[in-house]
């Protein structure tokens, strides 16, 4: 029988499946931050249970930690600082490789993984966290569990779960020039909406995926999730096999050549059939920007914002206008009619070296705009390090941004770096909920590209017409 | 985990779509290193005004619908993180039952980890449940797991589909980790095969 990429990983996996009940999966990797994870180790310990198999384990600290320098040596929120404290006695008390805040290593989770080589393609990969879908642009079947899931992996290196259907989505063509993953992404989750994903496994395919560097890829993996999917995937081609060559984790000597005969194998079959398929033509996605409080909610710059009268679906015009209301927007103007306060270039969707050059690139020989804050935070230490070898730490700082140290920072604002009521951001991460950066704060998703050349202006603009 | 029993309880409506984990429980509520204590932080954005106090618009707070067990509310509900805080505050509110359209996958898997029945019924049946407790709000309904239906006192019998083990597992509160470790000589047997296929994946290689 032909299968999808999604069915042969799916196959590989199967520990058991009893009559009746869920399929019980082997789950080779195991990625951990500190917020999902202390009620899961604190059940381990009630229920003595040992951690199964701690190699398969990576941990780092991302959600909490401070992103300036001197808060990071001393955490002026002593509730995070516990959190962060417990993190660091669960993994030295279970043998787990921790890259703690101070660590060479440390970073968001997403960026810092595959920055090691930690996962390949073929790979079950779970993490207390909804963007793990990141991974699945090394071909890896990667997703998001609750806490319950974490300890349930940690006891058995198995997850019991029910086969998603597939759906494959498809991009053909050349972005144009101001286009780049992110917009892809945007544009994906405007067509299908936020629950167009929902029971799927996506895999991303076309001209334009394959075009895409690893970075890119990541990105538009990252936001399957707000596509509703559990996870988004690409084939692993050469760019895949480069990226990971020499890396940390990666296979080592002999193994090299019989792990990428492995990976080859795993690609969709010619023939197979999905349970959906959807197809968009690159060259028709313009940059992309959110408008309302759902990433569905997405509009190319030069669209006017939609009238919620004029939408027929009664659930969606209510949450239009409340959405509307929320974003102190007007229906019919433009997005490049309105001010912004602060720029946030960062988290796991946009954080990685590429998403710096492309943000720098804008800033070069500009300024940030009277008023603006922006705020430039590495994915990495690795980032950071290889950014400040460019040299691009300079442009930014030149400019009147500032250079900050890794962390999730603003995308979830749960480390101090946060909006106030009612300010406006252009924001590179990947949710734009109500509160999402703080509450009352006003998020606006876009590329990284899009947010610096908002930070020069001062307010939204097309780069399409930007000199 | 706690047995679901067929009970009668009082039903809210929360007539919002798309209600994502962040609304449900607000990030500075995450920090915390335990499982309890959540609920009274469960839509916190919405639930309570500047000064702390209840806002007396927002649905959960009508005097109605207090000590509600069953929450009836739009479509994609639990869309966003993974968070399992979320039914954490959830359940510790009180809500055992929640009635939409759709749900967000890990949020739905997270609700049988945690006693939540999260019930999916279509639009005409959500709308008729909602104008129901509009008419007459306080009222109780019945949600009897064991043959998959909801009774209304309007006289609405309604039958809802739930995965046999899914139900299985919520109706005895069943632990996961104990039903899978039931099958540990298949794990250890299944680890053994991938290693020798993919012996690349542990240290020693």
């Amino acid at each position: 029988m032909k299968k999808t990429m999604y069915e042969k990983i799916w196959d590989a996996h199967v520990v058991h499946e009893p009559k009746g009940s869920a399929s019980i999966l082997f789950v080779d990797r195991h990625l951990m931050h500190e917020v999902t994870s202390p009620q899961a180790f604190e059940g381990l310990r009630i229920a003595n249970r040992p951690v199964r198999n701690p190699h398969s384990i990576l941990a780092t600290m991302d959600h909490c930690v401070p992103t300036k320098a001197a808060d990071r040596v001393s955490l002026p929120d002593p509730i995070g600082k516990k959190q962060i404290e417990v993190m660091a006695q669960n993994c030295a008390d279970n043998s787990i490789n921790l890259y703690d805040m101070n660590n060479a290593n440390n970073g968001v989770i997403h960026i810092v993984v595959p920055e090691h080589g930690f996962v390949h393609p073929g790979m079950v990969v779970c993490c207390g966290d909804s963007h793990t879908a990141t991974h699945g642009a090394f071909g890896a079947l990667a997703f998001g569990i609750g806490t319950s899931e974490v300890e349930h992996i940690m006891a058995t290196q198995t997850i019991q779960q029910q086969k998603s259907k597939t759906m494959l989505v498809k991009v053909d063509g050349e972005l144009s020039e101001f286009a780049t993953a992110k917009d892809i992404v945007l544009a994906i989750i405007g067509k299908i909406g936020t629950a167009g994903g929902t029971g799927y496994v996506i895999e991303f395919a076309g001209s334009a995926i394959e075009a895409l560097s690893m970075e890119g890829r990541m990105t538009v993996c990252n936001m399957a999730i707000e596509g509703g999917a559990r996870a988004g995937l690409i084939a692993p081609d050469q760019k895949t096999y480069d990226f990971l060559k020499g890396k940390e984790f990666a296979p080592q000597g002999e193994y090299w050549e019989q792990a990428v005969a492995y990976w080859e194998s795993l690609t969709t079959d010619e023939g197979a059939e999905y349970d959906a398929v959807v197809e968009l033509a690159a060259a028709d996605i313009a940059p992309q920007i959110t408008w309302g409080t759902s990433p569905e909610q997405v509009l190319p710059v030069d669209q006017a914002i939609p009238d919620p009268a004029q939408i027929e679906d009664s659930i969606k015009s209510l949450a239009a206008k409340s959405a509307l209301n929320y974003m102190g927007l007007e229906a019919g103007k433009k997005m490049t009619d309105f001010p912004v306060d602060v720029v946030f270039v960062g988290s796991c969707t946009n954080g990685r070296i590429e998403d710096f050059r492309a943000a720098a690139e804008m800033t070069k020989g500009k300024k940030v705009a009277q008023g603006v804050q922006a705020i430039a935070v590495p994915g990495s230490y690795p980032v950071k390090e290889q950014a400040e070898k460019e040299g691009l730490d300079k442009i930014f700082i030149d400019a009147g941004w500032e250079w900050r140290e890794p962390g999730c920072s603003m995308c979830l604002a749960m480390n101090g770096d946060y909006l106030q009521p009612e300010q406006r951001c252009a924001s590179t991460s990947n949710r734009n909920f109500e509160g999402r950066q703080g509450k009352g704060g006003r998020t606006h998703l876009v590329s990284p590209a899009m947010a610096a050349a908002a930070a020069v202006e001062g307010k939204f603009v097309d780069l399409r017409n930007w000199k | 985990m706690q047995p679901y029993e067929k009970h009668n309880s009082v039903a809210a409506v929360m007539n919002r779509s798309n209600v994502d984990t962040d609304q449900i429980i607000a990030k500075q509520f995450l920090k915390k290193v335990e499982r309890t204590g959540f609920g009274i932080h469960l839509f916190h954005d919405w639930r309570y005004l500047e000064d702390g106090s209840d806002n007396p618009e927002f649905e959960l707070n009508r005097p109605e619908f207090k000590g509600a067990k069953i929450l009836i509310a739009g479509d994609n509900f639990g869309c966003g993180s993974s968070r399992e805080h979320a039914p954490w505050s959830i359940a510790d509110y009180g809500f055992n039952t929640i009635i939409s359209t759709s749900y967000a996958d890990i949020f739905f898997s997270n609700c049988f980890k945690n006693g939540i029945l999260p019930i999916k019924v279509d639009a005409k049946t959500l709308q008729a449940l909602m104008d129901e407790v509009e008419a007459e709000p306080g009222i109780s309904i019945t949600i009897d797991l064991e043959n998959q239906v909801i009774n209304t006192p309007a006289g609405n019998e309604i039958t809802f589909d739930v995965d046999p083990f899914r139900k299985e597992t919520l109706s005895k509160g069943l632990d996961d980790i104990g039903w899978t470790l039931k099958f540990e000589d298949k794990i250890d047997e299944f680890e053994v095969k991938h290693k020798q296929q993919l012996p690349w994946l542990w240290p020693s290689a």
